[in-house]
């Protein structure tokens, strides 16, 4: 590393000479390489991020449109109509979200609503655990995560996650993307990876909370479940929630109230 | 040794240039796939694995299966095996490079394959794969090419061999578990996750192997002439005997586990195989039950002396036995792992023309490998006189 820096210093300080005063910002850069990895100021931390949903406030289309397309505008997810589409966040009914609730009997109303889905980013998660490259990894803040240009497309993890949480890009995305307003600010795909929703963890590291948050207009609430000060451990508290395949041993982070 | 394929009859190869036409044909399928992606394939969202992963499975048990000669001929000294082991492990490597070729054109980014190297991940079983078989590979490569070469010259093969024959013996045990451990270690799918999934995989390996090695040496003695001896024969027919009993027997606690605790995750996947979804019959149903009927029968035909060792009904009753292994594992348990998907629904698949094609390039290949191989060992067996007087 010391050779590296000397080098460095060496090399900027030549390009000082033949470039005068221009070349110093790069070389301070280039020289601080290793400690720019560090969050930035703004930056929201916290020890193992969660949601609760409150899946009464979900009573009309429009407010699962505004949420899922927030997402999937800002993240240019492809809409694609077929059984190979990509979805990072989206709507069901009762029996296919909650898989394990065979009741015969639901309420109507409980019945009829629709519920939303996304990865649970689980504490304890199998797509992590079986991934061979480790393309898939856990964040010490407890967002599951994915690195696109690491992964082999093996679907270890679309076969390994309970939830059906993630995408395979069958075919390249942006073939789905060309009449449609690209957001620069976050990268697109390319086929032969796999996708699903990253806990905006893009937004929160510029101090922002997730695009569903902000589009739910209250009916989702997101926080850090270690602390129990949280607006999330808060609305736990008071009401009576439930997640999806808990007897599985993932730990999901999501929770519902239903 | 490898001058032995220059020399050969016309229709050796007619035969390679046959092969080298399907695997030319499978080839350009699969640059097709490169270039648009899987989408070519029936896999989806849902059915994210299917025809390449299950005939990954299936050939990892025909590779582990050379196990049922060499154990019996080097841990219980029955010579008889000696003359047909190295077609077994030649066998194996043809299987070997048949699964890894599998795994690699189901890859989304083949060209990041190294990944698994560079970023080892001892917590996932695909990297346990990757070691297993590949050390597999290299030990029948090695194991084989020593004997072959001994035998050459007619001289007993160097004892240290003897030490890397012994470890290939729980090497292959081990490929065919770590393999039911890709399946039987995720939460969430019913139908994979049990423990007999690995003594399944063996049992279904070590009958539908040794069968299909078995109907292989029958080609060749008609082809060639070469005789594996008649005790030989009698003797892995009935190691085949014993294997499927104890495969059908471990299917039948399936069932019982499923249906007598009434647990509808472990009875869903079961009745989709059998008798369709919601009152729909499916595509499979009628695959699975002739894999039943043809599982007992196979069975029942070797059970009994009688239609054992009639040498002219044997062929008939190895090959329904393949058949029937090979829908039970490789379409089927792939299929019902994902059906019912992750929310208790259905989403179909059948394989595609352009994954079956592929497929048949991939198995090209293995041919090519096998064929190769055999003519150089069968060659050497000619010159060395122990050829066609039984062992
Ligand atoms: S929901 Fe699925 S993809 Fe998300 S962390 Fe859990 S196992 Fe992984
Ligand atoms: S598809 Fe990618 S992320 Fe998923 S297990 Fe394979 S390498 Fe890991």
């Amino acid at each position: 590393m010391k050779n590296r820096r000397q080098f460095l210093k060496v090399a900027g300080l030549s390009t000082l000479g033949l470039a005068g005063g221009l070349a110093l910002p790069g070389m301070a850069r280039a020289a601080g390489l290793k400690d720019s990895y560090r969050s930035g100021q703004e930056a929201l931390k916290g020890g193992h991020w969660g949601m609760v949903i409150d899946t009464r406030a979900f009573d009309s289309p429009e407010k699962f449109e505004a949420v899922i397309s927030a997402c999937h505008k800002y993240h240019n997810v492809p809409a694609i109509n077929s059984k190979r589409e990509v979805k990072w966040i989206w709507k069901d009914g009762y029996h296919q979200t909650f898989t394990d609730q065979k009741d015969n009997y639901p309420a109507k109303d409980v019945l009829e609503r629709k519920y939303l889905m996304l990865c649970n980013h689980c504490v304890n998660p199998a797509c992590v655990r079986v991934c061979p490259t480790q393309a898939t990894f856990r964040r010490s803040d407890g967002i599951v995560v994915m690195d696109y240009h690491r992964c082999i497309g093996c679907r270890f993890c679309m076969a390994a996650c309970p939830y059906g949480a993630r995408s395979f890009n069958f075919e390249d995305p942006r073939n789905f993307l060309e009449d449609r307003e690209l957001n620069v600010s976050f990268p697109t795909r390319m086929r032969g990876v796999v996708e699903k929703c990253t806990f905006c963890s893009e937004l929160l590291a510029v101090g922002k909370a997730p695009l569903c948050v902000e589009a739910s207009e209250g009916a989702i609430v997101f926080g850090d479940l270690d602390d129990p000060a949280s607006d999330v451990r808060k609305v736990l508290a008071e009401n009576f929630t439930i997640r999806r395949k808990p007897t599985l041993g993932t730990e999901p982070s999501v929770y519902y109230i239903i | 040794m490898l001058e032995k394929v220059l020399k050969g009859r016309p229709s050796f190869y007619i035969w390679l240039a046959v092969l080298g036409a399907i695997i030319t044909l499978g080839s350009l399928v699969y640059l097709y796939q490169v270039f648009v992606g899987l989408r070519i394939t029936d896999l989806s969202r849902d059915v994210s694995w299917g025809f390449y992963i299950a005939q990954f499975t299936y050939m990892v048990g025909v590779a582990a299966s050379a196990v049922m000669l060499v154990l019996p001929a080097y841990f219980h000294h029955y010579t008889k095996f000696k003359k047909m082991i190295i077609l077994g492990e030649f066998l194996a490597i043809g299987a070997c490079v048949v699964c890894m070729l599998f795994i690699f054109v189901d890859l989304g980014q083949p060209q990041r394959v190294l990944n698994v190297i560079l970023h080892p991940t001892p917590n996932s079983v695909m990297f346990w794969d990757m070691v297993v078989l590949s050390g597999y590979l290299c030990l029948n490569l090695l194991i084989g090419w020593v004997t072959l070469e001994a035998e050459r010259h007619q001289v007993e093969p160097p004892k240290w061999i003897k030490t890397f024959i012994y470890i290939s013996v729980f090497w292959a045990f081990s490929i065919h578990t770590v393999t039911a451990f890709l399946y039987a270690g995720i939460p969430g799918r019913h139908y994979w996750l049990t423990a007999v999934m690995a003594a399944r995989f063996l049992a279904s390996a070590f009958c539908s192997g040794p069968a299909l090695l078995l109907l292989l040496v029958f080609v060749v003695r008609r082809v060639t002439g070469f005789d594996p001896g008649r005790d030989a024969i009698r003797t892995l027919t009935k190691i085949i005997a014993y294997a499927m009993g104890i495969n059908i027997f471990l299917f039948c606690l399936e069932l019982f586990t499923a249906f007598y605790s009434q647990i509808p995750g472990h009875m869903h996947p079961l009745t989709a195989l059998f008798s369709g979804h919601d009152g729909h019959a499916l595509w499979i149903n009628g695959w699975m039950w002739t894999a039943a009927v043809l599982a007992i029968l196979s069975f029942l035909l070797m059970a009994f002396p009688g239609t054992r060792d009639n040498e002219s009904l044997l062929p008939y009753t190895l090959g329904i036995l393949v058949i029937a292994t090979w829908i039970d594992k490789s379409l089927g348990m792939l299929w019902a792992g994902f059906t019912p998907n992750t929310f208790e629904t259905m989403t179909p698949y059948a394989p595609s023309i352009a994954e079956i094609l592929i497929g048949l390039g991939v198995y090209g290949v293995g041919a090519l490998i096998v064929s190769v191989l055999w003519k150089i060992a069968l060659d050497v067996k000619r010159e060395a006189g122990t050829f066609s007087k039984p062992a």
